[in-house]
Protein backbone atom coordinates (compact mmCIF):
# COMPACT_ATOMS: atom_id res chain seq x y z
CA UNK A 1 0.00 0.00 0.00
CA UNK A 2 1.46 3.34 -0.94
CA UNK A 3 1.62 5.81 1.89
CA UNK A 4 0.33 9.34 1.86
CA UNK A 5 3.19 11.78 2.38
CA UNK A 6 2.33 14.47 4.87
CA UNK A 7 4.60 17.42 5.70
CA UNK A 8 4.17 18.55 9.26
CA UNK A 9 6.08 21.49 10.73
CA UNK A 10 7.35 21.60 14.29
CA UNK A 11 9.69 23.56 16.54
CA UNK A 12 12.16 21.43 18.52
CA UNK A 13 10.80 21.63 22.08
CA UNK A 14 9.99 18.73 24.38
CA UNK A 15 6.28 19.15 23.79
CA UNK A 16 6.56 18.23 20.10
CA UNK A 17 6.75 14.68 21.52
CA UNK A 18 3.35 13.50 20.19
CA UNK A 19 4.48 14.17 16.63
CA UNK A 20 7.86 12.50 17.09
CA UNK A 21 6.29 9.48 18.80
CA UNK A 22 3.59 9.21 16.11
CA UNK A 23 6.37 8.92 13.57
CA UNK A 24 9.03 6.93 15.46
CA UNK A 25 6.71 4.34 17.02
CA UNK A 26 4.86 3.78 13.78
CA UNK A 27 1.44 5.19 14.72
CA UNK A 28 1.53 7.30 11.56
CA UNK A 29 2.66 4.40 9.37
CA UNK A 30 -0.21 2.27 10.78
CA UNK A 31 -2.54 4.93 9.44
CA UNK A 32 -0.89 4.79 6.04
CA UNK A 33 0.96 8.07 6.52
CA UNK A 34 4.56 8.84 5.68
CA UNK A 35 4.87 11.60 8.28
CA UNK A 36 7.58 14.00 7.24
CA UNK A 37 8.48 16.18 10.23
CA UNK A 38 9.91 19.48 9.05
CA UNK A 39 11.88 21.42 11.65
CA UNK A 40 11.23 25.18 11.69
CA UNK A 41 13.64 27.85 12.91
CA UNK A 42 10.99 30.20 14.30
CA UNK A 43 7.25 30.42 14.87
CA UNK A 44 6.97 33.14 12.22
CA UNK A 45 8.68 30.89 9.68
CA UNK A 46 6.45 27.95 10.62
CA UNK A 47 3.34 30.10 10.26
CA UNK A 48 4.40 31.40 6.85
CA UNK A 49 5.28 27.93 5.55
CA UNK A 50 1.90 26.62 6.66
CA UNK A 51 0.02 29.58 5.22
CA UNK A 52 1.91 29.37 1.92
CA UNK A 53 1.18 25.67 1.53
CA UNK A 54 4.68 24.34 2.09
CA UNK A 55 3.45 22.46 5.12
CA UNK A 56 0.25 20.42 5.26
CA UNK A 57 -0.05 20.64 9.02
CA UNK A 58 1.95 21.99 11.93
CA UNK A 59 2.45 22.07 15.66
CA UNK A 60 1.46 25.58 16.70
CA UNK A 61 1.31 27.64 19.84
CA UNK A 62 -2.36 27.52 20.81
CA UNK A 63 -2.93 31.28 20.28
CA UNK A 64 -1.54 31.19 16.73
CA UNK A 65 -4.57 29.77 14.85
CA UNK A 66 -6.80 32.06 16.92
CA UNK A 67 -4.72 35.14 16.10
CA UNK A 68 -4.60 34.22 12.41
CA UNK A 69 -8.36 33.64 12.27
CA UNK A 70 -9.04 37.04 13.79
CA UNK A 71 -6.43 38.63 11.51
CA UNK A 72 -3.82 39.62 14.12
CA UNK A 73 -0.18 39.67 13.06
CA UNK A 74 1.51 38.29 10.00
CA UNK A 75 -0.06 36.46 7.13
CA UNK A 76 -3.81 36.44 6.78
CA UNK A 77 -4.86 32.80 6.46
CA UNK A 78 -7.65 30.63 7.71
CA UNK A 79 -6.03 28.01 9.91
CA UNK A 80 -8.00 25.41 11.86
CA UNK A 81 -7.15 23.84 15.21
CA UNK A 82 -7.66 20.08 14.79
CA UNK A 83 -6.76 19.01 18.31
CA UNK A 84 -4.64 19.94 21.31
CA UNK A 85 -1.13 18.43 21.33
CA UNK A 86 -0.16 19.36 24.88
CA UNK A 87 -1.51 21.04 28.00
CA UNK A 88 0.72 23.10 30.34
CA UNK A 89 4.48 22.47 30.34
CA UNK A 90 5.90 25.99 30.62
CA UNK A 91 7.98 27.55 33.39
CA UNK A 92 8.52 31.05 34.74
CA UNK A 93 12.00 31.83 36.02
CA UNK A 94 13.96 34.85 37.18
CA UNK A 95 17.64 35.75 37.04
CA UNK A 96 19.70 34.94 40.13
CA UNK A 97 19.88 38.66 40.90
CA UNK A 98 16.11 39.06 40.90
CA UNK A 99 15.76 35.82 42.89
CA UNK A 100 18.04 37.30 45.56
CA UNK A 101 15.77 40.38 45.79
CA UNK A 102 12.68 38.25 46.21
CA UNK A 103 13.77 36.30 49.25
CA UNK A 104 11.87 33.16 50.18
CA UNK A 105 8.85 32.73 47.95
CA UNK A 106 7.37 29.23 47.89
CA UNK A 107 7.72 27.56 44.48
CA UNK A 108 4.47 27.69 42.53
CA UNK A 109 2.73 30.41 44.56
CA UNK A 110 1.65 32.83 41.83
CA UNK A 111 0.12 35.39 44.21
CA UNK A 112 3.06 35.50 46.64
CA UNK A 113 5.45 35.79 43.70
CA UNK A 114 3.49 38.68 42.26
CA UNK A 115 3.58 40.51 45.61
CA UNK A 116 7.29 39.90 45.99
CA UNK A 117 8.00 41.14 42.46
CA UNK A 118 5.85 44.25 43.04
CA UNK A 119 7.72 44.99 46.28
CA UNK A 120 11.13 45.12 44.57
CA UNK A 121 12.83 48.51 44.40
CA UNK A 122 13.05 48.28 40.64
CA UNK A 123 9.43 48.03 39.54
CA UNK A 124 10.37 47.20 35.97
CA UNK A 125 10.79 43.61 34.87
CA UNK A 126 11.96 42.63 31.39
CA UNK A 127 10.48 39.24 30.65
CA UNK A 128 11.55 37.04 27.75
CA UNK A 129 8.77 35.15 25.97
CA UNK A 130 9.10 32.93 22.87
CA UNK A 131 6.52 34.59 20.65
CA UNK A 132 3.95 37.35 20.80
CA UNK A 133 1.06 34.97 20.08
CA UNK A 134 1.96 32.38 22.70
CA UNK A 135 0.24 31.02 25.81
CA UNK A 136 3.40 32.10 27.69
CA UNK A 137 2.77 35.73 26.81
CA UNK A 138 -0.97 35.53 27.52
CA UNK A 139 -0.45 33.90 30.93
CA UNK A 140 2.17 36.53 31.77
CA UNK A 141 -0.23 39.36 30.87
CA UNK A 142 -3.15 37.74 32.67
CA UNK A 143 -1.11 37.06 35.81
CA UNK A 144 0.49 40.52 36.04
CA UNK A 145 -2.68 42.41 35.11
CA UNK A 146 -3.72 42.45 38.78
CA UNK A 147 -0.41 44.09 39.82
CA UNK A 148 -0.63 47.66 38.51
CA UNK A 149 2.66 48.70 40.16
CA UNK A 150 4.65 46.09 38.31
CA UNK A 151 5.93 47.27 34.93
CA UNK A 152 6.40 44.37 32.57
CA UNK A 153 8.36 44.73 29.37
CA UNK A 154 7.77 41.73 27.14
CA UNK A 155 10.72 40.82 24.94
CA UNK A 156 10.57 38.10 22.33
CA UNK A 157 13.59 35.82 22.64
CA UNK A 158 14.05 32.55 20.73
CA UNK A 159 13.86 29.84 23.45
CA UNK A 160 17.31 28.33 22.75
CA UNK A 161 18.79 31.77 23.54
CA UNK A 162 16.79 32.35 26.73
CA UNK A 163 19.55 31.21 29.11
CA UNK A 164 22.09 33.48 27.38
CA UNK A 165 19.63 36.38 27.42
CA UNK A 166 19.37 36.04 31.21
CA UNK A 167 23.13 35.61 31.60
CA UNK A 168 23.78 38.75 29.50
CA UNK A 169 21.27 40.76 31.51
CA UNK A 170 19.13 41.25 28.41
CA UNK A 171 16.09 39.97 30.32
CA UNK A 172 15.38 39.74 34.08
CA UNK A 173 12.96 36.86 33.82
CA UNK A 174 11.45 34.50 31.27
CA UNK A 175 8.44 32.39 30.51
CA UNK A 176 9.53 29.49 28.36
CA UNK A 177 8.80 25.90 27.37
CA UNK A 178 11.01 22.99 28.35
CA UNK A 179 13.86 22.21 28.11
CA UNK A 180 14.93 25.84 28.08
CA UNK A 181 13.98 26.60 31.68
CA UNK A 182 16.00 23.61 32.87
CA UNK A 183 18.87 24.71 30.64
CA UNK A 184 18.96 28.13 32.34
CA UNK A 185 18.97 26.47 35.77
CA UNK A 186 21.64 24.02 34.61
CA UNK A 187 23.85 26.95 33.61
CA UNK A 188 23.20 28.51 37.03
CA UNK A 189 21.92 31.78 35.58
CA UNK A 190 18.30 31.58 36.74
CA UNK A 191 15.91 30.11 39.24
CA UNK A 192 12.47 28.72 38.37
CA UNK A 193 9.65 30.28 40.41
CA UNK A 194 6.51 28.57 39.14
CA UNK A 195 5.05 26.70 36.20
CA UNK A 196 2.34 27.82 33.79
CA UNK A 197 -0.26 25.74 35.58
CA UNK A 198 0.17 27.86 38.70
CA UNK A 199 -1.58 30.63 36.76
CA UNK A 200 -4.01 28.47 34.77
CA UNK A 201 -4.23 24.84 35.76
CA UNK A 202 -5.27 23.55 32.35
CA UNK A 203 -3.83 25.80 29.66
CA UNK A 204 -3.76 24.45 26.09
CA UNK A 205 -0.13 24.91 25.07
CA UNK A 206 0.43 23.48 21.58
CA UNK A 207 -2.16 22.49 19.01
CA UNK A 208 -2.20 20.56 15.77
CA UNK A 209 -3.16 23.01 13.05
CA UNK A 210 -3.79 22.94 9.33
CA UNK A 211 -5.05 25.35 6.70
CA UNK A 212 -8.82 25.33 6.46
CA UNK A 213 -8.83 24.74 2.70
CA UNK A 214 -6.29 21.92 3.03
CA UNK A 215 -8.50 20.21 5.61
CA UNK A 216 -11.51 20.53 3.32
CA UNK A 217 -9.63 18.89 0.46
CA UNK A 218 -7.83 16.24 2.54
CA UNK A 219 -10.37 15.05 5.08
CA UNK A 220 -9.01 11.54 4.99
CA UNK A 221 -5.36 12.52 5.50
CA UNK A 222 -6.39 14.89 8.30
CA UNK A 223 -8.35 12.10 9.98
CA UNK A 224 -5.41 9.71 9.77
CA UNK A 225 -3.01 12.30 11.18
CA UNK A 226 -5.37 13.01 14.06
CA UNK A 227 -5.72 9.31 14.87
CA UNK A 228 -1.94 8.77 14.79
CA UNK A 229 -1.33 11.74 17.08
CA UNK A 230 -4.13 10.66 19.42
CA UNK A 231 -2.58 7.19 19.79
CA UNK A 232 0.87 8.70 20.32
CA UNK A 233 -0.45 10.99 23.04
CA UNK A 234 -2.12 8.04 24.82
CA UNK A 235 1.17 6.13 24.70
CA UNK A 236 3.09 9.15 26.01
CA UNK A 237 0.79 9.67 28.99
CA UNK A 238 1.22 6.11 30.28
CA UNK A 239 3.64 6.54 33.14
CA UNK A 240 5.42 3.26 32.42
CA UNK A 241 6.39 4.53 28.99
CA UNK A 242 8.12 7.69 30.24
CA UNK A 243 11.69 6.30 30.39
CA UNK A 244 11.36 4.83 26.91
CA UNK A 245 9.79 8.05 25.62
CA UNK A 246 12.80 10.01 26.94
CA UNK A 247 15.13 7.57 25.16
CA UNK A 248 13.24 7.74 21.85
CA UNK A 249 13.04 11.53 21.90
CA UNK A 250 16.73 11.85 22.79
CA UNK A 251 17.79 9.49 20.01
CA UNK A 252 15.50 11.05 17.45
CA UNK A 253 17.08 13.42 14.97
CA UNK A 254 14.09 15.72 15.50
CA UNK A 255 15.04 17.10 18.90
CA UNK A 256 18.85 16.86 19.16
CA UNK A 257 18.75 17.04 22.96
CA UNK A 258 20.31 14.91 25.65
CA UNK A 259 18.02 12.71 27.80
CA UNK A 260 18.63 14.75 30.95
CA UNK A 261 17.11 17.78 29.21
CA UNK A 262 14.02 15.88 28.10
CA UNK A 263 13.38 14.02 31.35
CA UNK A 264 12.20 16.92 33.59
CA UNK A 265 9.27 17.84 31.36
CA UNK A 266 8.08 14.26 30.90
CA UNK A 267 8.60 13.13 34.50
CA UNK A 268 7.52 16.40 36.12
CA UNK A 269 10.66 16.32 38.29
CA UNK A 270 11.89 19.88 37.86
CA UNK A 271 15.11 21.26 39.27
CA UNK A 272 14.18 24.81 40.20
CA UNK A 273 17.55 25.95 41.51
CA UNK A 274 21.07 24.97 40.53
CA UNK A 275 22.48 22.03 42.51
CA UNK A 276 19.30 21.30 44.44
CA UNK A 277 17.02 18.27 44.42
CA UNK A 278 14.15 18.30 41.92
CA UNK A 279 10.63 19.28 42.92
CA UNK A 280 7.87 17.04 41.61
CA UNK A 281 5.19 18.98 39.74
CA UNK A 282 2.03 16.98 39.15
CA UNK A 283 0.45 17.38 35.68
CA UNK A 284 3.42 19.47 34.60
CA UNK A 285 2.93 18.54 30.94
CA UNK A 286 -0.10 16.58 29.81
CA UNK A 287 -0.66 14.92 26.48
CA UNK A 288 -3.72 12.76 26.84
CA UNK A 289 -5.48 12.21 30.15
CA UNK A 290 -8.54 14.25 31.14
CA UNK A 291 -9.46 14.92 27.51
CA UNK A 292 -6.21 16.88 27.09
CA UNK A 293 -6.37 16.47 23.30
CA UNK A 294 -9.93 17.81 23.06
CA UNK A 295 -9.88 21.28 21.50
CA UNK A 296 -12.36 23.09 23.73
CA UNK A 297 -13.99 25.97 21.90
CA UNK A 298 -14.04 27.86 25.19
CA UNK A 299 -10.22 27.69 25.33
CA UNK A 300 -10.02 29.43 21.96
CA UNK A 301 -12.57 31.97 23.18
CA UNK A 302 -10.46 32.69 26.26
CA UNK A 303 -7.39 33.17 24.09
CA UNK A 304 -9.29 35.51 21.77
CA UNK A 305 -10.61 37.57 24.67
CA UNK A 306 -7.11 37.89 26.13
CA UNK A 307 -5.89 39.05 22.73
CA UNK A 308 -8.45 41.83 22.97
CA UNK A 309 -10.88 40.47 20.38
CA UNK A 310 -14.48 41.71 20.32
CA UNK A 311 -17.54 39.47 20.18
CA UNK A 312 -17.14 38.88 16.46
CA UNK A 313 -13.47 37.97 16.95
CA UNK A 314 -14.36 35.49 19.68
CA UNK A 315 -16.91 33.92 17.34
CA UNK A 316 -14.23 33.54 14.66
CA UNK A 317 -11.82 32.03 17.18
CA UNK A 318 -14.40 29.45 18.22
CA UNK A 319 -15.19 28.66 14.59
CA UNK A 320 -11.58 27.74 13.79
CA UNK A 321 -11.67 24.95 16.39
CA UNK A 322 -12.70 21.73 14.67
CA UNK A 323 -14.50 19.85 17.43
CA UNK A 324 -16.65 18.43 14.63
CA UNK A 325 -13.64 16.66 13.09
CA UNK A 326 -12.35 15.60 16.49
CA UNK A 327 -15.66 13.92 17.29
CA UNK A 328 -16.04 12.41 13.84
CA UNK A 329 -12.47 11.11 13.47
CA UNK A 330 -11.60 9.93 16.95
CA UNK A 331 -14.83 8.38 18.27
CA UNK A 332 -14.10 5.20 16.28
CA UNK A 333 -10.78 4.55 18.05
CA UNK A 334 -12.09 4.77 21.56
CA UNK A 335 -11.79 8.45 22.40
CA UNK A 336 -14.35 9.41 24.99
CA UNK A 337 -16.09 12.65 24.03
CA UNK A 338 -17.32 15.33 26.41
CA UNK A 339 -21.04 16.10 26.09
CA UNK A 340 -20.39 19.77 25.31
CA UNK A 341 -17.64 21.45 23.27
CA UNK A 342 -17.44 24.40 25.63
CA UNK A 343 -16.88 24.54 29.34
CA UNK A 344 -16.86 27.33 31.87
CA UNK A 345 -13.11 27.99 31.90
CA UNK A 346 -11.68 28.23 35.38
CA UNK A 347 -14.63 26.60 37.13
CA UNK A 348 -12.96 23.34 38.13
CA UNK A 349 -10.89 23.35 41.32
CA UNK A 350 -10.75 19.55 41.63
CA UNK A 351 -10.95 16.57 39.34
CA UNK A 352 -14.57 16.51 38.28
CA UNK A 353 -16.77 13.98 36.50
CA UNK A 354 -18.76 15.39 33.59
CA UNK A 355 -21.17 13.88 31.09
CA UNK A 356 -19.55 12.16 28.13
CA UNK A 357 -20.50 9.82 25.32
CA UNK A 358 -19.53 6.82 27.43
CA UNK A 359 -21.28 7.99 30.58
CA UNK A 360 -18.84 10.27 32.31
CA UNK A 361 -15.27 11.43 32.02
CA UNK A 362 -12.97 12.99 34.58
CA UNK A 363 -11.78 16.49 33.80
CA UNK A 364 -8.70 17.91 35.47
CA UNK A 365 -8.80 21.15 37.48
CA UNK A 366 -8.73 24.22 35.22
CA UNK A 367 -8.89 27.03 37.80
CA UNK A 368 -7.09 30.35 37.39
CA UNK A 369 -4.77 31.59 40.15
CA UNK A 370 -7.16 34.43 40.97
CA UNK A 371 -10.29 32.29 40.92
CA UNK A 372 -11.91 34.00 37.95
CA UNK A 373 -14.19 32.03 35.65
CA UNK A 374 -14.98 32.66 32.00
CA UNK A 375 -18.26 31.58 30.47
CA UNK A 376 -18.43 32.01 26.71
CA UNK A 377 -21.44 29.77 26.07
CA UNK A 378 -24.11 32.21 27.20
CA UNK A 379 -24.08 34.18 23.95
CA UNK B 1 13.89 53.73 -7.02
CA UNK B 2 16.98 52.84 -5.04
CA UNK B 3 17.68 56.22 -3.53
CA UNK B 4 17.19 56.93 0.15
CA UNK B 5 16.11 53.44 1.01
CA UNK B 6 17.40 52.34 4.39
CA UNK B 7 18.23 48.67 4.57
CA UNK B 8 18.98 46.72 7.74
CA UNK B 9 20.77 43.37 7.43
CA UNK B 10 20.34 41.03 10.41
CA UNK B 11 23.04 38.41 10.06
CA UNK B 12 25.57 37.00 12.56
CA UNK B 13 28.15 35.78 10.02
CA UNK B 14 30.50 38.71 9.23
CA UNK B 15 31.63 37.29 5.89
CA UNK B 16 28.11 36.92 4.71
CA UNK B 17 27.32 40.44 5.91
CA UNK B 18 30.21 41.78 3.81
CA UNK B 19 29.05 39.88 0.73
CA UNK B 20 25.48 41.11 1.15
CA UNK B 21 26.51 44.72 1.73
CA UNK B 22 28.78 44.61 -1.33
CA UNK B 23 25.97 43.24 -3.44
CA UNK B 24 23.61 45.92 -2.16
CA UNK B 25 26.12 48.69 -2.83
CA UNK B 26 26.72 47.38 -6.35
CA UNK B 27 22.98 47.51 -6.87
CA UNK B 28 22.88 51.16 -5.77
CA UNK B 29 21.79 50.88 -2.17
CA UNK B 30 24.28 52.54 0.14
CA UNK B 31 22.28 53.30 3.26
CA UNK B 32 22.82 49.88 4.75
CA UNK B 33 23.34 48.85 8.34
CA UNK B 34 24.26 45.40 9.56
CA UNK B 35 23.39 43.91 12.91
CA UNK B 36 24.75 40.67 14.32
CA UNK B 37 23.04 40.44 17.67
CA UNK B 38 19.39 40.71 18.65
CA UNK B 39 20.08 42.68 21.82
CA UNK B 40 20.43 45.87 19.76
CA UNK B 41 17.57 45.05 17.40
CA UNK B 42 14.84 46.98 19.16
CA UNK B 43 16.89 50.18 19.43
CA UNK B 44 18.26 49.88 15.91
CA UNK B 45 14.84 49.42 14.36
CA UNK B 46 13.58 52.50 16.20
CA UNK B 47 16.60 54.72 15.53
CA UNK B 48 17.61 53.63 12.04
CA UNK B 49 13.98 53.13 10.95
CA UNK B 50 14.81 50.80 8.07
CA UNK B 51 12.52 50.64 5.06
CA UNK B 52 13.47 47.06 4.50
CA UNK B 53 15.03 44.40 6.69
CA UNK B 54 16.96 41.44 5.31
CA UNK B 55 17.05 38.37 7.50
CA UNK B 56 17.75 34.71 6.87
CA UNK B 57 14.63 32.56 6.88
CA UNK B 58 16.48 30.18 9.21
CA UNK B 59 17.36 32.94 11.67
CA UNK B 60 15.42 32.41 14.93
CA UNK B 61 15.58 36.18 15.59
CA UNK B 62 12.76 36.50 13.09
CA UNK B 63 10.20 36.14 15.94
CA UNK B 64 11.90 38.97 17.83
CA UNK B 65 11.89 41.16 14.74
CA UNK B 66 8.23 40.47 14.17
CA UNK B 67 7.34 41.42 17.74
CA UNK B 68 9.25 44.71 17.41
CA UNK B 69 7.38 45.46 14.18
CA UNK B 70 4.08 44.62 15.89
CA UNK B 71 4.92 47.20 18.52
CA UNK B 72 5.89 49.82 15.94
CA UNK B 73 4.30 50.40 12.57
CA UNK B 74 4.28 47.00 10.93
CA UNK B 75 2.56 48.04 7.78
CA UNK B 76 5.30 50.48 6.91
CA UNK B 77 8.11 47.97 6.90
CA UNK B 78 9.18 45.21 4.58
CA UNK B 79 11.02 42.11 5.59
CA UNK B 80 13.03 40.18 3.05
CA UNK B 81 13.98 36.65 3.85
CA UNK B 82 16.99 34.79 2.62
CA UNK B 83 16.83 31.10 1.98
CA UNK B 84 19.67 28.94 0.83
CA UNK B 85 17.88 27.35 -2.07
CA UNK B 86 16.16 29.22 -4.81
CA UNK B 87 12.52 28.42 -4.48
CA UNK B 88 10.56 30.34 -7.04
CA UNK B 89 7.19 28.85 -6.13
CA UNK B 90 7.65 29.95 -2.56
CA UNK B 91 8.82 33.40 -3.62
CA UNK B 92 5.81 33.75 -5.87
CA UNK B 93 3.42 32.46 -3.22
CA UNK B 94 4.82 34.95 -0.71
CA UNK B 95 4.49 37.78 -3.19
CA UNK B 96 0.95 36.79 -4.15
CA UNK B 97 -0.04 36.55 -0.52
CA UNK B 98 0.91 40.21 -0.30
CA UNK B 99 3.01 39.79 2.78
CA UNK B 100 5.95 41.95 3.58
CA UNK B 101 8.11 38.85 3.36
CA UNK B 102 10.14 38.07 0.31
CA UNK B 103 12.47 35.26 -0.40
CA UNK B 104 15.91 35.76 -1.84
CA UNK B 105 18.54 33.21 -2.64
CA UNK B 106 21.12 34.28 -0.10
CA UNK B 107 24.00 32.58 -1.83
CA UNK B 108 23.55 34.13 -5.25
CA UNK B 109 24.45 37.73 -4.67
CA UNK B 110 23.92 38.65 -8.32
CA UNK B 111 20.23 37.99 -7.83
CA UNK B 112 19.83 40.33 -4.88
CA UNK B 113 19.21 43.37 -7.03
CA UNK B 114 16.44 41.89 -9.16
CA UNK B 115 14.67 40.13 -6.31
CA UNK B 116 14.89 43.12 -4.00
CA UNK B 117 13.57 45.40 -6.70
CA UNK B 118 10.58 43.09 -7.20
CA UNK B 119 10.08 42.96 -3.46
CA UNK B 120 10.23 46.70 -3.04
CA UNK B 121 7.96 47.36 -6.00
CA UNK B 122 5.45 44.93 -4.61
CA UNK B 123 5.78 46.46 -1.18
CA UNK B 124 5.14 49.93 -2.58
CA UNK B 125 2.01 48.71 -4.34
CA UNK B 126 0.76 47.20 -1.10
CA UNK B 127 1.45 50.40 0.78
CA UNK B 128 -0.24 52.43 -1.97
CA UNK B 129 -3.30 50.17 -1.84
CA UNK B 130 -3.43 50.51 1.92
CA UNK B 131 -3.27 54.29 1.82
CA UNK B 132 -5.88 54.41 -0.94
CA UNK B 133 -8.10 52.20 1.16
CA UNK B 134 -7.60 54.46 4.15
CA UNK B 135 -8.35 57.51 1.99
CA UNK B 136 -11.52 55.90 0.65
CA UNK B 137 -12.69 55.07 4.16
CA UNK B 138 -11.99 58.63 5.28
CA UNK B 139 -13.87 60.05 2.30
CA UNK B 140 -16.88 57.96 3.19
CA UNK B 141 -16.75 59.17 6.79
CA UNK B 142 -16.41 62.80 5.67
CA UNK B 143 -19.35 62.43 3.35
CA UNK B 144 -21.52 61.17 6.22
CA UNK B 145 -20.49 64.08 8.43
CA UNK B 146 -21.28 66.61 5.71
CA UNK B 147 -24.68 64.99 5.10
CA UNK B 148 -25.48 65.24 8.79
CA UNK B 149 -24.42 68.89 8.89
CA UNK B 150 -26.61 69.61 5.86
CA UNK B 151 -29.51 67.83 7.56
CA UNK B 152 -29.11 70.02 10.64
CA UNK B 153 -29.13 73.21 8.57
CA UNK B 154 -32.13 72.04 6.55
CA UNK B 155 -34.14 71.28 9.69
CA UNK B 156 -33.06 74.23 11.82
CA UNK B 157 -33.07 76.94 9.18
CA UNK B 158 -35.52 75.51 6.67
CA UNK B 159 -33.00 75.47 3.83
CA UNK B 160 -33.01 73.32 0.75
CA UNK B 161 -30.25 70.74 0.47
CA UNK B 162 -28.40 72.81 -2.09
CA UNK B 163 -28.62 75.98 0.01
CA UNK B 164 -27.45 74.08 3.07
CA UNK B 165 -24.40 72.89 1.22
CA UNK B 166 -23.72 76.35 -0.21
CA UNK B 167 -23.90 77.83 3.28
CA UNK B 168 -21.39 75.31 4.55
CA UNK B 169 -19.11 76.00 1.60
CA UNK B 170 -19.36 79.79 1.96
CA UNK B 171 -18.67 79.63 5.69
CA UNK B 172 -15.67 77.41 5.09
CA UNK B 173 -14.29 79.74 2.41
CA UNK B 174 -14.77 82.87 4.47
CA UNK B 175 -13.00 81.28 7.46
CA UNK B 176 -10.33 79.69 5.32
CA UNK B 177 -11.28 76.22 6.56
CA UNK B 178 -12.26 72.99 4.90
CA UNK B 179 -15.93 72.16 4.41
CA UNK B 180 -15.48 68.99 6.41
CA UNK B 181 -14.07 70.95 9.38
CA UNK B 182 -17.03 73.32 9.40
CA UNK B 183 -19.44 70.39 9.07
CA UNK B 184 -17.72 68.56 11.90
CA UNK B 185 -17.89 71.63 14.15
CA UNK B 186 -21.59 72.04 13.35
CA UNK B 187 -22.38 68.38 14.06
CA UNK B 188 -20.42 68.48 17.32
CA UNK B 189 -22.11 71.69 18.42
CA UNK B 190 -25.53 70.29 17.52
CA UNK B 191 -24.83 67.16 19.56
CA UNK B 192 -23.99 69.32 22.56
CA UNK B 193 -26.97 71.64 22.19
CA UNK B 194 -29.77 69.38 21.04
Amino acid sequence: MSQTVLNCGYVPLVDCAPLVIAKELGFAAEEGLALNLVRQPSWSALRDMLALGHLDAAQMLSPMPVAMSIGFGGLPAQVDTLMVLSVNGTVFGVSNDVAADLGAVPFGDAKALLSALSARKDAKLRVGVPFHYSMHRLLLSYWTSIAPDLQIEEITVPPPRMADAVADGFVDAFWVGEPWGSVAVGQNVAQLMMTGKDVWQFAPEKVLAARHDWVEGHEDAAARLMRAVFKASAWLDARKNTPLAVEILARSEHLSMSPDLIDPALSGDIVTKHNTAPTHVGRFLQFHKHAATFPWRSQAAWIASQLGADGAGIEKAMACVRTDLYRQNLAGIGADMPGASEKKEGALHFETAVASTRGHMILAPDAFFNGRTFDFSSK
Amino acid sequence: MNQNLRILVVEPDPERVRAIIDALKDAGWSDVKALAHMSALDRTVKEFAPDIVLIDLANPDRDTLEHIFDATETSKRAVALFVDQTDDTLTQAALNAGVSAYVVDGLKMERIKSVLETAIARFKIMRQMQSELDAAKQALEDRKTIDRAKGILMRQRGLSEEDAYNLLRKTAMSQNRKVIDVALALVTAAELLL
